[in-house]
Parts: C-alpha cells; structure tokens; sequence
C-alpha cells in the first residue's frame, strides 16, 4: 500500500494510503482523548472528542473518521481545541446524573479520568437532572441510564462482535436511550446472550456486573480488539 | 410510447381542452384545500351538471397559483375573454360565479373580490419552476404533456448523449436548491465519473424548516416535472433506480407522486425502454416518518435503506459512496423540477437570469408579517426589498419592517439595513444568513429576536439525533440560556457562555443539522446585540414579547 507523508503537530509523519488519522496520531504517542471510538469496533464519530485542526479547511475533523491524505497538516491539541475538548466534557456532564461518589466505577471511569485531565471540577452548564430508568432484571448485569454517555460502544459490540444486534438505541437528542430489543426489560430479551461485552466495553458505569462493590470494577475494553484478531489473524494475546 | 405518440398525446390533450366554452380550475394545493377548496370544487362540479349541456364546461383541479393566503383560488377561463381568478371562495358563492359566466357572461359581481394579473405580486415573478403549475391537473399526465412534459427527456434520449446532458447543466449554472447551492451539473458529472456496477438518483422531499413549503407545493402541483428531472439525471449520470424521499407530512404530495408514477409507467415514460430508447428507470417512494434530520443527505440514505435516520460523517460523498455503497446523486426536488427548462430550452437560455454566480429562479415561501403570503417564483439577485415591498405588498397595518428570517433553523435574519441586499447564495452568506430551502418570514416590531432564536434553537434541539455531544447536548444548554435571557434572569456572562456554544456546535457538529443551529442565535447577536442587551442589563424586552420580572 503506498505511503503518504504528514504533518502532526510540526513533526513529519509518514503513514500507510487510507489508514484513519486517529490511529496514526496515536502512534505517534500523543493522547488524543477519545469516548466513543473503541479498537476493533466500527468508527462513530459522535463524540466529538477526537477532532484536530487540519490546515486548509474551515471545519475541524474528527480524527476517527478521517483518512490521512499526503502533505496534511494536522494540529492535535491548540488552545481552541483544549476548550472544546472541556466543553464537550462538561456538556456530557451536565446531560445526565453522573455521581462518581456512588458509582461502581468511580476511580477507572473514562469520562471521569476525561474530567480529572481538562481539570473540569466544576460544571459551567446547568445541568438536566433527567429522571432516567435503571434496569435490573437481568440476572448478571444492570444498565444504569443515569451514567449513559450514548457512545454507542455496547450496541456496536453486541452487533458486530457479539453479532446478536439486542441492544441498539430509541428516541432521539438527548433523549436518546440504549435499549433492548424493542425496549423491553433486559431479563425479558430473546435475543441477550449474556455474553457481556457490552459491560466490558462501556466507559462508565452505565453497564456492570451485579453484586461488585463501589469502585472495584475494572472493565476490559480491550475485548473486541482482541476477539476480532483472535478470529481474524488467529492470535489470542491473554 | 414514442417521440411522435408524446407529441400526438399533447395534441389530443390541447385539442381536448380547446372544447370547453368554459373551465374552472380550482387550486388544488394543501394550502387551498385546507381553506375549503375540496368543498367549493364539489359545489362547482354540482352547479355545472346540468347546465349549458354540461359537456362544454370543465371543472378540475391544478396546482399552486401563488396567493396562497387568499385561497381558495378559481380561475375561470373563457376563450376570447379574460380570465377571473375568484379568491376566498365558498361554496355559498359558487352557484353566483356559475351563473355568471356561464348565463351571462360576466364576472360576478358580489363574490368578495378577484385576484389581479397585473398586481406587481405576479409581475415580479419569474415563473420558469412553476410556470406550468396553475394549468396543470396534478393528477392527469395528459395535462403535464399538453404543457411540453417530457418532451425534455425526450431532447436527452435522443438528442443528448449523458455527457451533453451534463454539459448542459454546467452552462445554466444550475445550483442546489435544497439550501448548500453546490453546483448541479459539476454534482451530475462526478456521479457520472465514479466507479460503480449500480448507480442511483434521489430526490429530496424531505423539507422541514419552519415556514417552507416549497418543495411540497411542486410535488402536489407537478409531480411528473420531477419525475421527469430526475428520468433525466438517471440518463446522465448512468442510474436505473430512483427513489423520491418524501416527508412523512406530506401524504398528499405521496398520492400524487405515486399516480404520477404509476401514470408514467403506464405509458412508458418511466420503466424499461423508455420513450422507445435503451434506456431503463424506475422510481419508488420512500415516506419519511418526521425527523428533519432525515432531509441531511447521509441520514436520508440510511433511512430510505431501512437504517435509524441518523447522518453519517463525509467523506465519502454520496457521488462516491452512497446508497448500498454505489454512487448516489442527491438532488433537492425544486432542483430537478429546474431540470426539464434547462434542457428543453438550453443551459445558456437558464443562465440569463439571476446574477454571476448564482444563476436561474428560486422558489421562496413568503410568510410572516407581510401584505401576501404565498408561494413565489423569483429571478437570483431580486433585492429582498422587492420581494417583501413589492411582491408581499409591505407590512400590514403600516408597521415596520424589522428583519426577514431565511434558511430555517440553518439560517439566520437579515435587518432593515440591508433590505437592498440581492438574494443570492454569496451576499446572504455575507450577512450570516443563507438562500437556503426558500423559506423566507417577514418580521415586523412585534417580533423579538431573542425570543425568535429561541424558537429556531427549541427546533434544533428537538429536532437534533442525538448521535453527537454537541448537537445533542449543547442545543439544550443553549436553548436554556435563551430561556434565562428572555426570563430577565440572565448575566452579561451567559451571553458570552451562548457566544461560546455557538462557536463549538458550529466547529465541531457532526453535521449541518448541528453546525448550522447557532445560526439564527450568531446573526441576531450580530445585528440586534442591542436587544440582547436590554434583556439582560435593563431586564427589559423591547419588543415586549418576554415577560420580565418586576
């Protein structure tokens, strides 16, 4: 595949033709800060998290969903892009309940440890307070919708590694919810495998394992990765 | 059916209506009907039966005349005299208007009053899109060929090769009419360059800004000139599948569009071997089920292909990958109704109206605080102190003029200052709005403008998917601080944390739907910062519309 020269951030990179900007940016060692994008998942773009400056073009890019292009001149992280990094932050904040004192994930949340790195310890937006459902009836796992980020990270997994397709999302704006099936309760579901990806791939503590106590849960988002190599390339890393 | 049998249609169909010594035509758009049109055409049909041998006199329906606030609309057409348009008609004043034309042969005196040809509401209209549509019958294709219906397609089967056809568009100048105005023929030919076994063409019908109806008045009253634009993209750039996306609100233009279709088939203008070529189309309708967000070109996709209504980041382009990954071209309606003129009449006849870069006639939905309301037909260029002064006739009750919204929630307001402005897509981008759709709402003093970015910024956030945290989750916030700004609650500091928003949505929003949402809120910041002001330092509405507190 012929290879294309860039620029990141002032120093020369060079890349394979087609191969998503996300990914060569990282490679590069910089932490671009991302929510909805996952290795081994398909790409969203919806969270926004991941857009870079590219010279020549009004409109900033979101990295996950860009190829890289020859000559691209790519800025990751100018003051402007800190700002609206943060500001996404806080939006998804204020959008839904997000207690971190009383969540099972508290000290390993993605959105948390995003918070602790834009320094957000207060929030600028009025937040909703929606009085959002939690489903327990499923005999391993809970969805709490007060801790949702809508990344979309379980209904990708249970559609494309998990290939059951039970999750997926109703509603839209920010009433947009994870469902199951045609929105039943989680234990009524037909199609659940109780294979538990979604739990393993969700940033925060909207999905988990029952019973576990407050801030001891660590979740392999690594998963999906591994699976997809594991059936394509016939590699198991444990 | 071939060229010569399309020719010998049209001429029965004149010749038919060539036989009437006098026809009502009543408007028989929605605008019309929900006035009472279905009721006064019954009353007419019933007055007529029986009289003069009834078989001389024709009762029957046509598309949109324009005046829509004035509805409903008969034209009486006599040969040899003039013609009357009755407006505001009932039923109680149908027998009146029957009797005098066909007993004596005058207008009838007591029913309310007439429209008139000569007011400047018509004379400064340029009618190229809709020039046929108040003597077509939506609903009979023998109409839309007596009026030279496809007789375009025809030129381009025979007398066009693909690349000509997009050649042709490329001189008229034709842009998109659905609001980002990309240049058509440039569109049509890099569908034609990419590589594909399969190919198709999509017409968007899927129009939902507030106050527009212009794309729904061309498919109820000439669904077979989009048939026809779309037949003829299909040839150009290589498609045998069509689809029309036509919003959920709108089962009347569905109707239509599917008898239109049927029609079409049935005599060999839409389906296999088309007007006796080698060339094949066929269309179907897919009925959106009300998200604005499906009029977005990737959403449309996913939702004619079954998916949940949701864009999908660009690139790749729909010329490159679009429905079931083949090249897909996306088209407004109003732009493919523009298709038939341009190539029966020459790209370079097209581009002698309008101004450098924006070329032909745009359709606008005149509403609001103006004199007449109604469906209009303007060159590119007309300032938008004629179309409010001249063509709306002014603003009633001598008011003022204070600003006219355009674009939608896309778009943004243009003050009294810059009434002399021409409406093209470069001087309106200018001033922080957009031609866009063709919605267009005249606002007088009463209007407030921090209540009226409210109402746009409330539909983008209704109206948001939900797929990206900015559209999403910033619509609402900024939606609550016009809220506190309006309720007097807000500080100097709220303004600058909207600014702000404004600044991300518009940066980083997935797509237009979200990168064009501050719109309404930058450009009334931009040219009544003043009223803002007063909201928040003296707690006081100018226009006295918010309720402040004591």
């Amino acid at each position: 595949m012929a290879e294309v020269t860039l620029t990141i951030d002032n120093e020369k990179v060079s890349a394979r033709e087609g191969q998503n900007l996300l990914q060569v940016i990282r490679e590069q060692g910089i932490d671009l800060p991302t929510l909805c994008h996952l290795d081994g998942l398909s790409e969203r773009g919806g969270c926004r998290l991941c857009v870079v400056e590219v010279e020549g073009s009004s409109r900033l890019a979101a990295s996950c969903v860009t190829a890289v292009r020859e000559d691209m001149r790519v800025t990751t992280a100018s003051d402007r892009l800190l700002r609206y990094r943060r500001m996404l932050v806080e939006l998804l904040f204020a959008e839904r309940n997000h207690v971190c004192s009383v969540c099972v994930m508290n000290g390993n949340c993605e959105l948390q440890s995003l918070a602790t790195r834009f320094g957000v310890d207060h929030l600028r937006y009025e937040p909703l307070y929606p009085r959002l459902p939690t489903d327990a009836s499923h005999e391993k796992y809970t969805i709490d919708h007060n801790r949702c980020v809508l990344c979309a990270r379980c209904v990708r997994v249970c559609d494309e590694v998990e290939g059951v397709h039970t999750l997926d999302i109703m509603g839209r704006g920010v009433s947009s919810r994870i469902i199951n099936d045609l929105n039943q309760p989680w234990r009524a579901s037909r199609t659940c495998t109780a294979c538990g990806k979604c739990v393993q791939v969700c940033p925060t503590g909207a999905l988990y394992i029952k019973e576990t106590l407050s801030a001891h849960v660590e979740k392999r988002p690594d998963l999906p990765r591994r699976i997809v190599d594991a059936r394509k390339k016939r590699v198991w890393n444990s | 059916m071939n060229r010569e049998e399309l020719e010998s249609l049209a001429l029965g169909e004149r010749e038919r209506a060539s036989r009437f010594s006098c026809r009502f035509l009543c408007c028989a758009g929605t605008p019309c009907l929900s006035a009472g049109g279905a009721a006064v055409r019954k009353a007419l049909e019933k007055a007529v039966e029986g009289k003069n041998g009834n078989s001389s006199v024709e009762v029957m329906g046509t598309g949109c005349v324009g005046p829509c606030s004035r509805g409903p609309l008969v034209t009486v057409v006599t040969p040899g005299e003039e013609e009357h348009t009755y407006e505001k008609v009932t039923p109680q004043a149908v027998p009146e208007i029957v009797e005098a034309h066909l007993e004596k042969g005058v207008e009838a005196a007591s029913v309310p009053s007439t429209v008139s040809r000569d007011s400047s509401f018509f004379t400064k209209q340029q009618k190229i899109v809709l020039e046929t549509s108040e003597r077509i019958d939506p609903e009979r294709l023998e109409s839309y060929v007596a009026q030279g219906g496809y007789s375009a397609l025809a030129r381009a089967l025979e007398d066009m090769t693909p690349e000509e056809v997009c050649e042709e568009l490329v001189t008229s100048g034709l842009r998109g009419r659905g609001g980002a105005g990309y240049p058509t023929g440039i569109k049509w030919k890099q569908v034609r360059g990419a590589q594909g076994e399969r190919k198709f063409v999509v017409a968007n019908g899927d129009e939902g800004d507030p106050g527009a109806y212009m794309d729904r008045t061309l498919m109820e009253s000439d669904p077979h000139r989009i048939l026809e634009g779309m037949a003829i993209a299909a040839y150009a750039v290589g498609a045998e599948q069509g689809f029309v996306y036509v919003r959920g609100e709108y089962p009347l233009a569905a109707e239509r569009l599917g008898k239109a279709i049927r029609a079409a088939e049935r005599q060999g203008l839409l389906g296999d071997d088309i007007l006796g070529s080698s060339f094949s189309f066929r269309i179907r309708i897919r009925m959106g089920a009300g998200a604005f967000v499906c009029g977005e070109e990737t959403a449309l996709m996913a939702s004619i292909m079954g998916r949940r209504g949701q864009p999908v980041p660009r690139p790749p382009y729909p010329a490159q990958r679009g429905l079931w990954n083949a090249p897909t071209l996306i088209n407004n309606v109003e732009t493919f109704g523009s298709v038939p003129p341009v190539i029966s009449r020459g790209g370079d006849w097209y581009s002698r109206w309008g101004t450098d870069k924006s070329k032909g006639t745009k359709i606008f939905a005149l509403a609001g605080k103006v004199c007449q309301t109604g469906l209009i037909e303007v060159p590119m260029g007309i300032t938008l102190r004629e179309i409010v002064f001249d063509i709306g006739g002014g603003i009633p009750g001598g008011g003022a003029f204070k600003a006219a919204q355009t674009g939608g929630p896309s778009g943004g307001c243009i003050p009294a200052s810059h009434l002399d402005t021409p409406m093209d897509y470069e001087s309106l981008q200018e001033l922080g709005s957009i031609i866009g759709s063709g919605g267009l709402i005249v606002m007088d003093e009463s209007s407030c403008m921090v209540d009226v970015a409210r109402f746009f910024m409330e539909f983008c956030m209704d109206e948001s998917c939900g797929k990206c945290t900015p559209c999403r989750s910033g619509t609402v916030q900024m939606v609550r601080l016009l809220e506190k700004i309006k309720g007097g609650r807000a500080s100097a500091h709220d303004l600058e944390k909207l600014e702000e928003l404004c600044e991300l949505l518009k940066a980083t929003s997935l797509c237009g739907l979200g990168q064009t949402a501050p719109n309404p809120v930058l450009s009334t910041i931009r040219h009544f910062r003043h009223e803002y002001e007063a909201h928040i330092e003296d707690r006081h509405c100018p226009a006295g519309v918010c309720s402040m507190p004591h």
